[in-house]
């Protein structure tokens, strides 16, 4: 015990451990990510989505990873073999390097940087690389015209994000995440609500342009399947094929923690400086949401058919009742309740996110320029200088 | 209603019998076709339409060859026939000009629909409808793929259903329904046969 | 490059799109000139599914080649039939009796909402919204269950004969119609809500592929894409057929000749068709399906040209009888054949995400262009 005590002071070895954890744990995030999209769009859809593998479809992604795995590796005989190497590789590298930041809680995260948002925004600027570097190695016109398409949409909507992001922060005094979230849980508001309410706009547009920056529907020209069959990934298949789908994967939930750690409070819960609903929202509601998902497993169990089915059904419906259990042990719960409220905010964000892509059909390019240049940098370059403004009269 | 001749009776002779009449070869029973169009027609064209007739309530004329398109024209202009529904062929080998190319033309205004019908040799080449008509396009490369009939002035006579360097015309009388280009097939398929 | 060139110059691309493609609603080939993203031009390669049917009718009998015109526009195999049974009846002057006509009238008003089912879900679908197909696909179920439970079939359905119907409508029909009827009125009503006045549909569809009044006639196009540049013209109206006169319905006009348009038409065509249908159903008289027809069908020496309006426009039959059992010459006129050559003139000067929705406007079927 007091080795492990000593072992674990050492100022190195917990974000070690939270890196390995998070780089072994995140092809899983990433894969039930898949699953979870696939799952919502087929109930949009008036359909079922994955039902096989695993109980109602549960364990789709080893499926799918497995398949990725074992299939044939192509290249194309003119392509650029390093290039179409490195860019899916490039890709996922500066997904993953962002996660170092990301504030999943007070008590786990890997580093502190004290300048974490620059340092996530310019990891996102590098990973364009990866999209165009993919296209152009394939030496493919189609890929070509799907890199160039991502190239121009990633950067023309950067500045917008930019600016929601520079607005947040001015509000939050600090490009540190945990500084960022310690700022809102001081203020005792999210920052999306704050400052009368002007605040709302920047969160809008940086939802907006984060949706654009992940290359998803509606703004998912650079993957428009039925107009140049896949775009920069045309010629990826098997493990660089999953990379990509990986690094685009760990983007949205980049981009969703960004929203969520600058905009809806963190690892904060609602209401974060309101005492009388600690109890409620920190112990009961997680409780009760763990509980009502075993019970739910539960049930589920009972109309299975296949035993192992049934099996691992059972297993995570024993999970579930026990992490439900895990928030009504006083000494455990300020441990796990700041990870599960970020978490669950990723996830409504997440959830979101596929909503849009069930709903909208696709912007044809020269309308996505225009949006964005000519609506969404003045809205908030604008939003930027009357939250400054308000900031600067009340202070 | 159509009736093909009867035969004439025959009158049973004693011992010799007479040679029955030969039979006279069923043709389309048609009345003719009259009206203002026709007449307008007649003043314009004269003899090179040589008839007008009218079978199960739609009209037809047949034409000379060469007055095809100025008859398309001026029908188009002068008498609101704005819209080529169709160009097609038939091929009636045993006939001294095998083909008999028909436009069908329908009047928006009028809502009016008549047919062109002339007949073409195996040597002969029409004259265009693409001047008149931009739809004549494809319609005419589909006579010209299916028959061998080429259309003078055309700008693209080539084939458009079948591949290009295919040899035969298959809807021709002498086209086997089960003749294929086997040297095609040969060169492009690298099979044997494709039967 | 040319003599002269600096690598500076743009040259065009030539793209080519197809016959395998995601988009291109079966084995089409358009070959694009793109100007960086502009078409500048397109070509259509055509006779993919090219099967010889004209060549195949004269080799069967007028009843064994019915089967085989349901495999051309095999969205909508119905109003193939009917074109063909009306052609062959016309030739031999032989009369359908009313409670034929009628059920022909309902079969085909149900085929042409399950091919602009089709058409709406598979359009979406280009575009980017990838919902809308699933519910086209859930509506079109109920219209293919009616087939199927009427004639034993749902896509190629066989469901005229020569001189009237072959079966007796079944028990439910009537009920089952007019169910269908009520539900999907209000289907439809989701359609437009979810579409009609989305604003990246809108920003799609506007203004895209324009294709004037006097062009269209000047190409032969017909159907909805001339409907949506203004010209009121069906011809179930202008020249009806099938007992058609008896029923009261509007012609859906636009004037923009633009997708949207397009898209307007269709929609206010689904509605046009139910009610027919209730007004058919109403008023279905009882008495024979079948009209005299003998049993080895010859119709006399003579030719006609008959067409009806297909869900994609005129559908003409052209049929030449040299007094036997076959044809002489059974010439199809496809409307997804002529409409498709205004392809080049609806893409020029637009986008290659346009070229695609454009694709999707005409509504074409491979299986009618080529024959």
């Amino acid at each position: 015990m007091f080795r492990m005590a000593e072992i674990l002071s050492n100022p190195y070895v917990q974000p070690l451990i939270a890196t390995l954890l998070i780089i072994a744990l995140f092809p899983l995030v990433a894969g039930y990510i898949v699953l979870a999209e696939r799952k919502v769009l087929a109930d949009l859809q008036v359909r079922l989505g994955p039902m096989r593998v695993g109980p109602y479809g549960f364990l789709q992604p080893l499926a799918d990873a497995f398949k990725l795995l074992l299939k044939e590796d192509i290249i194309p005989a003119a392509a650029d073999k390093w290039l179409f190497w490195g860019a899916p590789v490039l890709s996922t590298f500066t997904a993953l390097t962002s996660f170092a930041v990301l504030p999943l809680s007070d008590k786990f995260y890997v580093a502190d940087v004290n300048i974490g948002m620059l340092f996530v925004l310019a990891m996102s600027s590098i990973g364009i690389l990866g999209l165009i570097l993919g296209g152009w190695s394939s030496n493919s016109k189609y890929s070509l015209l799907g890199s160039l398409r991502s190239a121009a949409q990633m950067v023309s909507y950067e500045v917008p994000l930019g600016f929601a992001v520079v607005t947040g922060l001015m509000v939050a005094g600090t490009l540190s995440m945990q500084g960022i979230v310690n700022a809102q849980l001081e203020k005792g508001v999210w920052i999306a609500f704050s400052n009368y309410g002007l605040m709302l706009v920047p969160t809008v547009l940086f939802l907006i342009a984060g949706v654009a920056e992940t290359n998803r529907a509606p703004f998912d020209l650079p993957e428009a399947e039925s107009e140049i069959v896949a775009g920069f990934h045309t010629e990826y298949s098997g493990f660089r094929f999953a990379l990509y789908f990986l690094a685009e994967y760990a983007a949205i939930f980049v981009i969703s923690s960004l929203a969520v750690t600058l905009f809806f409070g963190g690892w904060l819960r609602p209401f974060p400086n309101v005492a009388f609903l600690e109890m409620p929202l920190n112990t009961v509601f997680p409780a009760l949401l763990f509980g009502a998902i075993g019970a739910g497993c539960a049930v589920g169990v009972t109309r299975l058919m296949l035993p192992e089915q049934k099996g691992v059904l059972a297993v995570v419906a024993l999970a579930m009742f026990a992490l439900a259990a895990m928030f009504l042990v006083p000494a455990l719960n300020p441990f796990i309740r700041g990870l599960f409220w970020f978490l669950f905010k990723v996830a409504i964000i997440v959830y979101t996110f596929i909503w849009y892509r069930g709903t909208f059909p696709r912007f044809r390019y020269d309308q996505l320029m225009d949006l964005g240049w000519r609506y969404l940098i003045p809205i908030s370059m604008g939003s930027l200088i009357v939250n400054g403004i308000v900031l600067l009269a009340t202070t | 209603m159509a009736e093909e001749t009867k035969p004439g009776g025959e009158t049973p002779a004693a011992g010799a019998k007479p040679e029955p009449p030969k039979k006279a070869a069923p043709v389309m029973q048609v009345t003719p076709w009259e009206g203002p169009l026709v007449d307008a027609l007649k003043e314009h064209f004269g003899t090179q339409i040589k008839e007008f007739s009218v079978y199960r309530n739609q009209s037809f004329l047949v034409a000379d060859l060469a007055a095809a398109i100025p008859i398309l024209e001026y029908l188009k202009l002068e008498q609101e026939f704005d819209y080529l529904v169709d160009i097609t062929a038939v091929d009636y080998p045993k006939k001294e000009k095998r083909f008999e190319v028909v436009w069908i033309l329908y009047s928006f205004a009028r809502n009016e629909r008549i047919r062109i019908k002339a007949d073409v040799a195996e040597s002969e080449s029409p004259a265009t409808a693409v001047g008149v008509h931009i739809g004549a396009d494809w319609l005419e490369r589909e006579v010209f793929d299916m028959f061998g009939i080429k259309f003078e002035g055309h700008p693209n006579m080539t084939r458009i259903l079948m591949p290009d360097e295919w040899k035969g015309y298959p809807l021709r009388k002498d086209y086997s329904i089960i003749q294929q280009d086997q040297e095609w097939v040969r060169e492009n398929l690298k099979i044997e046969s494709a039967q | 490059m040319a003599a002269g060139a600096t690598f500076l110059d743009t040259n065009e691309i030539v793209l080519n799109m197809g016959p395998q493609h995601p988009s291109t609603h079966g084995v089409l080939r358009v070959i694009l000139k793109l100007d960086g993203e502009t078409v500048r031009g397109c070509e259509c390669v055509i006779g993919y599914l090219h099967r010889g049917v004209e060549k195949i009718a004269e080799n069967r009998t007028y009843k064994q080649f019915a089967p085989y015109v349901d495999r051309m526009d095999y969205v909508a195999a119905v109003s193939n039939a009917l074109g063909y049974c009306l052609a062959v009846e016309t030739l031999g002057a032989v009369e359908v009796p009313e409670r034929a006509q009628a059920v022909r009238v309902i079969l085909s008003e149900l085929n042409r909402i399950a091919s602009h089912l089709l058409w709406l879900g598979t359009h979406a679908l280009d575009i980017g919204a990838i919902t809308p197909v699933f519910y086209c696909f859930r509506e079109r179920e109920e219209v293919l269950k009616i087939f199927e439970r009427y004639c034993g079939a749902r896509l190629t359905t066989h469901a005229f004969r020569i001189g009237g119907l072959e079966y007796e409508t079944y028990d439910a029909f009537e009920k089952d119609c007019i169910t269908f009827c009520d539900w999907f009125d209000k289907k439809v009503d989701e359609y437009e809500e979810l579409l009609t006045t989305n604003r990246i549909w809108v920003g799609r569809t506007k203004g895209v592929g324009i294709i004037d009044a006097a062009k269209c006639k000047e190409y032969g196009v017909t159907g909805p894409v001339l409907r949506a540049a203004g010209v009121k013209w069906d011809l179930r109206k202008a020249q009806p057929y099938s007992g058609y006169e008896k029923y009261d319905f509007d012609i859906p006009v636009c004037h923009n000749s633009d997708t949207y348009d397009r898209y307007i038409v269709r929609m206010q065509e689904f509605r046009q068709s139910v009610r027919i249908i209730r007004q058919a159903v109403d008023s279905l008289p009882q008495g024979p399906i079948m009209g005299k027809v003998s049993k080895v069908y010859k119709p006399p020496i003579g030719e006609a040209y008959v067409s009806i309006e297909a869900p994609k426009g005129e559908l003409g039959y052209y049929v030449v009888s040299d007094g036997s059992v076959q044809a002489y010459r059974l010439r199809i006129r496809p409307p997804s054949f002529v409409n498709l050559q205004a392809l080049d003139e609806m893409c020029r000067g637009s986008l290659i995400a346009d070229v695609v929705a454009i694709i999707g406007t005409i509504d074409i079927v491979l299986g009618e262009v080529d024959r």
